[in-house]
């Protein structure tokens, strides 16, 4: 007899599945479609030359974030490519009647952000977007994948892709959370656990009493980095928190039909029973605030801890750690906590958000900002702007040294004037500590959460956050 | 709407190795700024080749001309970007020997007609050690017979059964398919609570 019990991924495929097709996939219609301006003009110059139209034109909404500049937008931007990028996605949404969160609107921000924040994200739908980091949206309960431009373009004309089924792993974080630890450094210490590609053909679900004390914020954080792991999208059933949050969004459905969606979305949720294919537990209370090392994700360790020597590591470990090492060029044998920093940066779709912000004034309050150190505070949004500001948490940082900027992907990925000079150290909030991602071709990156950055600006060096609150 | 069919890739190799070659790698950020891809060829790998200072696989004269490139494991992870296997095409690759690809770069290669296979560890090695050893020999992926050809033999290689399929008849650019479906597109939507109202 077959199980009836289903996970949330197996009950949102099928409701989903428009077809089988030959080729063994899954023709999948995809409820909200996200796009933005680095991924799509290619997609809609694709259709165009098809002759073929926007299928779900109300189902696609846009915004402006990979190249928006964040000290000043006066149009036209001054670099010209910038210019040019922003001026095709305000055609494509003309031509082809999509809504765009402009800068003019007020609503622009980074796409994992105000996806949420307008109630777009709800649980139980499908969500693709032209950018690795939509797995962002399973926070809700939604399937969300990262798409290439291929996709985005199949998206546009068909409003479905063609998947071919994930397996599913649970990922269970059990107990709870020490001070000074966030979600960040859970979605951290997995990534180490399981490994940069140990996700490759799973859907990650996160639970556990850890993620289920979560915030919204949190969950976002968490499912944000599930394709750092290699996993193509992570997501948290929906529960009392996440009804909450939406109720009252713009884009949320309103009044009654509210309250007739939170039925809907609680059915949505994975059956007790419901079996996985694999499952992962790891135990919050072991968890630290975490600092990556090295040139990917998993290059990472709890604060207190050493920076690793080759020689120590398995065999098949030590190429990629020798090469780490010497493009980051730290010492093996060292505390990762005292490595100098030249820059600062909060912000990003994993932490541009306002408890983001509120946890790093919370930690800016308590000193200034050290001399040579430049440090930039980045919302993710309009809207995470307006409430930062409402509560003067701009202030708060500008009067300790940091840097308050207008929202976008900033120093992220740099393909905006934020950039990384040079062999600098950055402690970031953001996502990837890649070689060369933050601009300069030798600038470095140490991953941690907002409120570790925000203590590294004022000590002008790696510092456990857990001495500072 | 269908495609050529692919069933092989025959060409000179290339051999780039290291594990978890990420897309910034590849393609760095900075020269997305683009509304086409028509640039991305000129910057494949470009800061990794600054850094190795001449050593770069791509500047050996002997690997130019090369059409199939062989990795590491986890070659293209991170960014969804389809720029990176753009780069990698323009410049004159089109079939990837591997460890292992990370799944978007994977999905992105397919979606452009971009073979993609994968060996075990020590066939892995044993192609790469050839190939730097005489990188005028030939070398053949029949993604047909699932098998990677070099000077020394023939090694059964990996390649998923969809995707397989796909190149073999045509269908890897999914627009037709997904186009064919017609009406059925719009009873799915129609029946999802949030598309029809709650």
């Amino acid at each position: 007899m077959t199980n009836p019990s289903k996970t949330l991924f197996q009950k949102v495929w099928d409701a989903h599945r428009v077809r089988e097709l030959p080729t063994g996939q899954t023709q999948l219609f995809i409820g909200t479609h996200l796009i933005h301006e680095v991924t799509s003009p290619q997609a809609f110059a694709m259709i165009r030359e098809l002759d073929l139209g926007v299928r779900f034109p109300k189902r696609t909404f846009a915004t402006v974030d990979h190249i928006v500049p964040t000290d000043t937008r006066i149009r036209p931007l001054s670099d010209p490519m910038a210019e040019a990028m922003m001026s095709e996605l305000e055609k494509n949404c003309r031509e082809f009647g999509i809504e765009l969160f402009d800068i003019a609107s007020g609503q622009q921000g980074i796409v994992h952000v105000i996806g949420p924040e307008q109630g777009l994200t709800q649980p139980g739908m499908t969500i693709a977007c032209g950018d690795s980091h939509t797995a962002t949206h399973g926070a809700f309960g939604a399937i969300a994948f990262g798409i290439g431009t291929s996709q985005v373009r199949d998206v546009l004309a068909t409003q479905t892709l063609a998947m071919a089924p994930l397996k599913v792993r649970q990922v269970n974080v059990s107990g709870k959370l020490g001070g000074g630890v966030y979600a960040k450094d859970v979605t951290l210490a997995i990534i180490r656990e399981l490994g940069v590609n140990g996700g490759v053909g799973y859907a990650y679900e996160y639970a556990g009493d850890v993620v289920e004390a979560m915030t919204m914020e949190e969950r976002m954080t968490l499912c944000n980095m599930a394709i750092e792991g290699g996993a193509r999208c992570g997501y948290v059933n929906p529960d009392e928190a996440t009804f909450d949050y939406l109720r009252g969004r713009p884009r949320a459905p309103q009044g009654e039909a509210f309250d007739r969606a939170v039925e809907q979305w609680r059915s949505m949720a994975t059956d007790e029973g419901a079996v996985f294919d694999d499952v992962f537990e790891l135990a919050g209370a072991d968890i630290e605030p975490t600092v990556t090392w090295g040139i990917n994700p998993a290059q990472n360790l709890g604060v207190n801890g050493r920076i690793p020597n080759a020689s120590e590591v398995p065999d098949d470990e030590r190429a990629s750690v020798a090469e780490a090492l010497e493009y980051m060029d730290l010492t093996p044998g060292k505390r990762i906590a005292g490595t100098p920093i030249d820059v600062a940066f909060i912000g990003s779709c994993t932490n541009g958000r306002i408890s983001d912000m509120r946890e790093a004034a919370r930690v800016a309050k308590t000193g200034k900002v050290k001399d040579g150190v430049r440090a930039l505070v980045v919302p993710g949004s309009h809207e995470v702007a307006k409430l930062a500001e409402d509560e003067g948490l701009d202030v708060i940082f500008r009067e300790a040294g940091f840097q308050w900027r207008e929202p976008g992907c900033s120093m992220c990925l740099a393909m905006n004037p934020d950039k990384l000079q040079g062999h600098e150290m950055c402690a970031s909030s953001s996502n990837r500590n890649f070689k060369g991602r933050q601009g300069s071709p030798t600038g470095r990156t140490l991953l941690m959460s907002p409120a570790m950055v925000a203590a590294a600006a004022l000590e002008g060096k790696v510092v456990d956050v857990r001495e500072v609150l | 709407m269908g495609n050529r069919n692919i069933d092989k890739v025959v060409g000179r190799g290339c051999v780039s190795r290291g594990d978890d070659v990420d897309t910034d790698r590849i393609i760095p950020a900075r020269f997305m700024k683009e509304v086409t891809f028509d640039t991305m060829g000129e910057h494949l790998f470009e800061d990794a080749r600054e850094a190795a200072k001449g050593n770069h696989p791509l500047d050996n004269e002997a690997f130019e001309g090369a059409q199939i490139l062989i990795v590491g494991k986890n070659f293209g992870c991170g960014s969804s970007r389809e720029h990176a296997p753009q780069a990698l095409m323009r410049y004159g690759f089109n079939g990837f020997i591997g460890g292992s690809f990370a799944e978007i770069f994977a999905g992105n290669c397919t979606a452009m007609g971009l073979v993609w296979v994968t060996l075990p560890d020590a066939d892995l090695a044993k192609v790469m050690d050839s190939v730097e050893l005489d990188p005028t020999q030939e070398i053949t992926i029949d993604v047909e017979a699932r098998t990677v050809t070099y000077r020394d033999g023939t090694l059964a290689c990996e390649i998923p059964d969809g995707t397989r399929k796909q190149l073999l008849e045509g269908t890897w650019d999914a627009m037709g398919l997904l186009l064919d479906a017609g009406d059925a597109i719009d009873q799915t939507g129609n029946a999802l609570p949030y598309v029809s109202g709650y």
